[in-house]
């Protein structure tokens, strides 16, 4: 039998049964819709995380001061600071990853202007910090080059700090003071929440560093340098080079000189994160393909079923002349026809339903390609498995007992 | 186009055929020797009984099942150790089967019935299957049913249908099963004058029943018990399908005579 007659044939047998094609369809619809609802939140929930950790800073290296020993004691992170300026400069000039790099100068100031005042973490920082910490500013603008090279009296604040003093948000243009000095405020940022630890990041007022050192902070030693890359996956590369800077700058030679500084990224952070989200994912679609199973046995089921409801047919296709192989190709096609449309509408379904889902939940989903053609792939070879055992059952009928059926 | 019976070779020779099969703990002998031969142009009609091997020996002619011992030529190709396969072919061919129930495919057109034989064939022989399956129809006297279903049309135009499927690949031998057993007195009638017209342009065929009015209408009459032949003889008084037809519509009885 022609290829074409036999799809024919297969068609219009699985078109003459539609209430029963309908309901075998509908396991193997359950079960790709599944799947792919199941890998569509998954991701969804990978790239909402992904998302997340990289407001934390894009990209960014985090340079603080090394530690000291003293008596055979360590002293711990940052007992030993020799993080200055120059360091960072350094970086600016002679890195060639590294795309941004600020201090950072910490200080706790009581801040009084607008209705009241606030104790508050005042940073010293460059133009390049909000580009690096991946923040905006919501209302004026950060502080420019030109204020750094000045030691302008000039602040960001933070939207916690905004709300503290000036609960009318006129903020930009004010005045408050900080150590007995007057500052106008140029900008308010983004809110930005708190972090993992439960730290209020908004709760901070941003100067320019030069400005911070000799007015607030009276100290040359940086509490962190902030750098970030294009990309990640410059980090790792962007780490050894930051190092090597950082050495040649603090003059440390030779192998056996410990570093007097740490360089940290986010990237094992992220990288657990992902890990997490992609078990989840995985044994999402692990539950989803034990249903995507159920609906081939019942595939199988019904083909049975269909084979002895069929005998008297398969009896007299044989009878004028069928060979068992065209029995053969006849149910299997049939179920093959019968779970990749199953698997179409699947897909339908899934993507439909991961949409709705995503909608009423407000959870992030995206239906990844691999995801839908796995499914595809899958039910076509549902179909083939489950309806090898009823097709074969049915070719190696004896047609004299077949056409006997009753 | 006569049903002379001068012939070089013959459709049908089986030579003691032996059939034994399993029936549970007993052993049956269906068919215990049987020889038969039977030539081009011939209307043969096997009587017996039920359980007198009729039904076993038509398996065996219809290449649908294997004797135990026994050799069976059908239009000159050895049958004995064919594989399964090359049966199938040999049925597709050579073969036209009629059934007492019909046995169409049920929720299919009449035509998608007839063309179904043409589909099986692995030669390629035939070209246009759609115009040859609606000429077997029109020669049966269905051109004019050839998209209704089975579920919609009468026992003897079924029959007719399956007439058609059985004539469509112009096979050697037709046989026919009890071909009007499901079928009232003037549907049978219908049935026979339409075997006799297709007689008459010569194909062979083998009928199986157990009606010894029906068997008249064929020209040869093999009886059967227990597995053997127990007479084989011409058929005296021979009568015309298409004559009792009229007779029958015009309500006269049909005289009855029992094969002597």
């Amino acid at each position: 039998m022609k290829q074409s007659t036999l799809f024919k044939v297969a068609t219009q047998s699985i078109l003459k049964n539609k209430m029963r094609t309908l309901l075998t369809m509908l396991g193997i619809v359950i079960g790709v819709g599944a799947v792919i609802v199941m890998v569509a939140v998954g991701s969804g929930a990978q790239n909402a995380i992904e998302k997340q950790i990289s407001s934390l800073g894009t990209n960014m290296i985090v340079i603080t001061p090394g530690s000291s020993t003293q008596g055979g004691a360590s002293q711990g992170a940052g007992s030993f600071n020799r993080l200055t300026i120059d360091d960072a400069e350094m970086l600016i000039s002679q890195s060639t990853l590294l795309t941004a790099v600020s201090p950072v100068i910490v200080t706790r100031i009581q801040a009084i202007g607008g209705s009241g005042n606030w104790r508050t973490s005042v940073n010293g920082v460059s133009t390049d910090y909000l580009t690096i910490r991946d923040w905006a500013v919501s209302a004026g603008e950060l502080f420019m080059d030109d204020d750094i090279r000045t030691k302008r009296k000039v602040a960001v604040l933070g939207s916690t700090v905004a709300d503290n003093l000036f609960p009318d948000g006129n903020a930009v243009g004010a005045q408050i003071q900080l150590s007995r000095s007057p500052f106008t405020i140029v900008g308010v940022l983004q809110p930005k929440g708190q972090t993992a630890s439960g730290e209020d990041q908004d709760d901070v007022i941003l100067v320019p560093y030069t400005t911070a050192q000799d007015r607030l902070s009276g100290r040359s030693f940086l509490a962190q340098i902030l750098a970030s890359t294009a990309s990640p996956d410059d980090i790792a590369a962007a780490m050894q080079e930051v190092s090597l800077i950082m050495r040649d700058s603090h003059e440390l030679t030779g192998g056996a000189v410990e570093d007097d500084f740490t360089v940290r990224d986010q990237t094992a952070l992220a990288a657990a994160a992902t890990s997490t989200t992609s078990v989840m994912t995985g044994l999402l679609a692990a539950i989803a393909s034990i249903s995507l199973f159920v609906g081939g046995i019942g595939i199988m089921n019904i083909m049975l079923v269909s084979v002895t409801e069929r005998t008297r047919e398969i009896g007299i296709r044989m009878a004028i002349g069928a060979r068992g192989s065209d029995v053969l190709t006849q149910f299997l096609v049939e179920s093959i026809v019968m779970s990749v449309l199953g698997g179409v509408i699947g897909i339908g379904a899934g993507i439909g339903g991961a949409a709705l889902l995503g909608r009423l939940t407000g959870w992030a989903t995206s239906t990844p390609m691999s995801a839908v053609l796995m499914a595809v792939g899958f039910s076509a070879a549902v179909g083939v498995f489950f309806g090898y055992y009823p097709a074969h059952k049915a070719a190696s009928l004896n047609p004299i007992e077949a056409l006997r059926f009753e | 186009m006569n049903a002379s019976s001068t012939h070089t070779q013959p459709v049908i020779t089986v030579a003691n055929i032996v059939k034994r099969y399993q029936m549970g703990q007993n052993e049956v002998l269906a068919l215990r020797g049987v020889d038969l031969t039977v030539n081009k142009g011939e209307f043969v009609a096997i009587m017996g009984s039920s359980g007198s091997g009729k039904s076993t020996l038509m398996n065996v002619l219809g290449c649908l099942d294997i004797p135990t011992s026994g050799s069976y030529v059908l239009d000159g190709v050895p049958v004995n150790g064919l594989s399964r396969n090359a049966l199938a072919d040999l049925r597709n061919h050579k073969l036209g089967f009629v059934f007492q129930g019909f046995n169409l495919l049920a929720r299919t057109t009449a035509i998608d019935n007839v063309e179904l034989p043409l589909l099986y064939d692995r030669t390629s022989r035939w070209t246009n299957t759609r115009q040859l399956a609606g000429d077997a129809l029109t020669r049966v006297g269905l051109g004019d049913r050839q998209d209704h279903e089975p579920s919609e049309l009468s026992g003897g135009q079924q029959q007719r249908v399956a007439i058609a499927r059985a004539l469509v690949t112009h096979p050697t031998l037709l046989l026919a099963d009890e071909p009007s057993g499901n079928l009232d007195s003037r549907t049978t009638l219908e049935v026979m004058a339409l075997f006799q017209e297709l007689n008459d342009q010569g194909i062979t065929i083998l009928m199986v029943t157990h009606e010894p009015d029906v068997a008249l209408y064929t020209k040869r009459i093999v009886a059967m018990r227990d597995g053997r032949i127990i007479r084989d003889e011409p058929v005296a008084g021979r009568r015309r399908a298409a004559d009792d037809l009229l007779m029958h519509d015009s309500d006269t009885p049909i005289p009855v005579e029992v094969a002597a």
